[in-house]
């Protein structure tokens, strides 16, 4: 069992969902509401990763942070450090993956708001603040919760691009999905089925989770 | 009367006009603790003509001034979002925050005060919608009736300067719907701020409205006391607006009557009105009556009344709908539009009347209404 490396995926996890946060809410709200004419140009953009195979994205990526990359070399002159084979760069690489699977949900609950509701917050004299955190994100709080618990998962799972930008280093970008992959390519069968049965049980708390939560919330809402 | 109250800048005072997407002329004042019924079909303008003075749709040009304070005025170029006019509005499906409770509903309203003192104010508001008790429930576990209340105190906690309600009775069953309709109507002795409904049904607006504004494709076209605008619509497509289907053409007769009325030559008949003036003589018009106008003879003991506007027919229909029953007679050759009457459903039994029967009905005169014709006008001659 490669601890280290179900620590470093946890971590890579928590970070991208954290991030992804409160791009996801500003991003996927403003598509929600925008009447501007490129918004689907936008949102396929947005899906992108989704349909792009995960060795294509992690191709252009290792390119765009790679040494000679625009990414790469902005990054070396502000942090005067490599973007690829660095976990730095897996999680940018992380966050730049799952930005469909954050923002996609957080748009549609912020779609599912009936507008009346934000005509009633305004004719109930409420600034734009205090119906954004009264009523808004109350309301789409399910969908965000959703959009946060199939990040994490999917960032735990997430093996070609991680393995096209990160490499294999242990204890810096050796998630617990390439961890697997190694012990299967050592033989390892048992090491292999322990990790894969961790990664299935996370995977299965995080679902249960969500779905319990937005139950919950669900319920209240009536 | 419109004009002469716009003058002390008391109430709302409204001017709006565009061409696109719905097209509105409109031009409106309501005073204070007046409910004004902006009543029209489906599509006429009036919801638009409510968001707008709520500000949550804008029009091209004019302006909405309220107790004087400037919510609209697009040729100064003044246009307040909806949070900064204090409008109490009841959306037709409410839009009450379904995650929140109906106590926390009405909080929201009351601005950005200590909740303790929000809390105690909002209860009372509850209590005067007859709510005391329900403050703790979410709207999902409230009935349709319930769930307005709530939306009108929540509308009412805004301490509004006007009083929007859009379509507020019209989701409700129709026993809730008269209940509601009465405790509005207790309610607004207390409220001293202009109301503006919005109904499509003439029935309410006459039940809660003091004055009408009859609206359609955008434009007003009367705005009266409710009796005035049911009994005196001002033009033909008014009429037909509040329901009155005897609408015909004729003309202004060269003789007036002893008191100088005019009379107006209908088909063969010569009627009487008590109408005096507005109309030369040879004047093409339309006229109008309400079938419950148009009152039949008795077969058994004729009356003096029959000698006003008598007009013979054949019974060509005749529909019974409980208390009342709808008589559809052929006046004159059988493809002219008929006449309608509706009278008392014991009156039609004791004079044995059914359908083929040729019966004798008196037109009203007080009851008929003289109106210029309309170009394009579809009346019936």
């Amino acid at each position: 069992m490669d601890w280290p490396a179900l620590w470093l995926s946890l971590q890579l996890g928590a970070l991208t969902v954290a991030f992804l946060l409160p791009i996801a809410i500003i991003f996927g709200r403003w598509l929600a509401v925008t009447r501007i004419r490129g918004r689907s140009a936008l949102e396929a953009a947005t899906a992108l990763p989704l349909v792009l195979p995960p060795t294509v994205l992690g191709f252009y990526l290792l390119v765009a942070f790679g040494q000679a990359g625009w990414a790469g070399e902005l990054w070396r002159r502000l942090f005067g450090d490599s973007l690829v084979f660095t976990f730095e760069g897996l999680l940018l690489a992380s966050l730049i993956v799952n930005i469909p699977f954050a923002v996609q949900p957080t748009q549609r609950a912020f779609e599912a708001i009936a507008p009346e509701l934000r005509e009633a917050a305004a004719s109930c004299g409420m600034s734009w603040w205090r119906m954004f955190w009264r009523i808004e994100l109350p309301l789409a709080w399910p969908g965000i919760l959703t959009a946060m618990v199939l990040t994490f998962a999917h960032t735990l799972g997430e093996f070609g691009v991680v393995l096209m930008v990160g490499g294999n280093i242990p204890g810096e970008t050796r998630t617990i999905a390439i961890a697997i992959y190694d012990r299967v390519q050592a033989f390892d069968d048992l090491g292999a089925a322990r990790m894969s049965a961790v990664l299935l049980l996370i995977s299965l708390v995080a679902i249960a989770l969500s779905y319990g939560l937005t139950q919950k919330i669900g319920r209240r809402h009536g | 009367m419109a004009d002469g109250r716009t003058a002390n800048g008391e109430g709302l005072s409204l001017r709006l006009s565009q061409e696109a997407p719905i097209p509105i002329d409109a031009a409106l004042h309501v005073a204070p603790g007046e409910i004004l019924a902006l009543v029209g079909p489906s599509g006429s303008g009036k919801t638009t003509t409510l968001r707008a003075i709520a500000g949550l749709n804008q029009v091209t040009e004019g302006s909405i001034v309220c107790d004087g304070d400037i919510w609209f005025d697009s040729a100064a170029g003044v246009n307040r979002p909806t949070r900064d006019r204090r409008v109490g509005m009841v959306f037709q499906s409410y839009a009450l925050f379904p995650h929140l409770t109906a106590l926390q509903n009405v909080m929201e309203a009351l601005g950005d005060r200590p909740t303790s003192a929000r809390r105690s104010e909002a209860g009372t508001y509850l209590a005067r919608v007859h709510l005391d008790g329900l403050e703790d429930r979410r709207p999902a576990t409230l009935s349709g009736g319930q769930q307005q209340r709530v939306a009108v105190a929540r509308a009412l906690a805004r301490r509004p300067e006007v009083l929007l309600l859009d379509e507020p009775f019209s989701a409700v069953d129709r026993m809730t719907r008269h209940r509601l309709q009465r405790e509005l109507a207790e309610l607004r002795r207390d409220l001293s701020m202009p109301i503006i409904l919005v109904t499509h049904d003439l029935e309410e607006a006459a039940r809660l409205a003091d004055r009408i504004a009859v609206i359609h494709h955008g434009t007003l076209l009367q705005t009266d006391d409710v009796t005035e605008v049911m009994a005196r619509p001002k033009t033909p497509a008014v009429a037909r607006l509040v329901g009155i289907r005897n609408i015909f053409e004729g003309t202004i007769d060269n003789d007036r009557d002893e008191a100088g009325h005019v009379m107006v030559a209908w088909r063969d008949h010569r009627l009487e009105t008590k109408i005096g003036s507005g109309f030369a003589a040879g004047e093409p018009v339309s006229w109008c009556i309400p079938s419950d106008s148009v009152v039949i003879h008795r077969r058994d003991r004729p009356s003096r009344g029959e000698r006003e506007n008598p007009v013979y027919g054949q019974v060509a229909e005749m529909v019974r709908l409980g208390e009342t029953t709808e008589l559809v007679i052929q006046v004159g050759p059988p493809d002219a539009h008929p006449l309608h009457a509706s009278i008392p459903t014991h009156v039609a039994r004791r004079n044995r009347i059914a359908e083929g029967v040729t019966i004798g009905v008196s037109l009203r005169a007080d009851a008929i209404q003289v109106m210029r014709r309309e170009a394009g006008d579809d009346a019936n001659d």
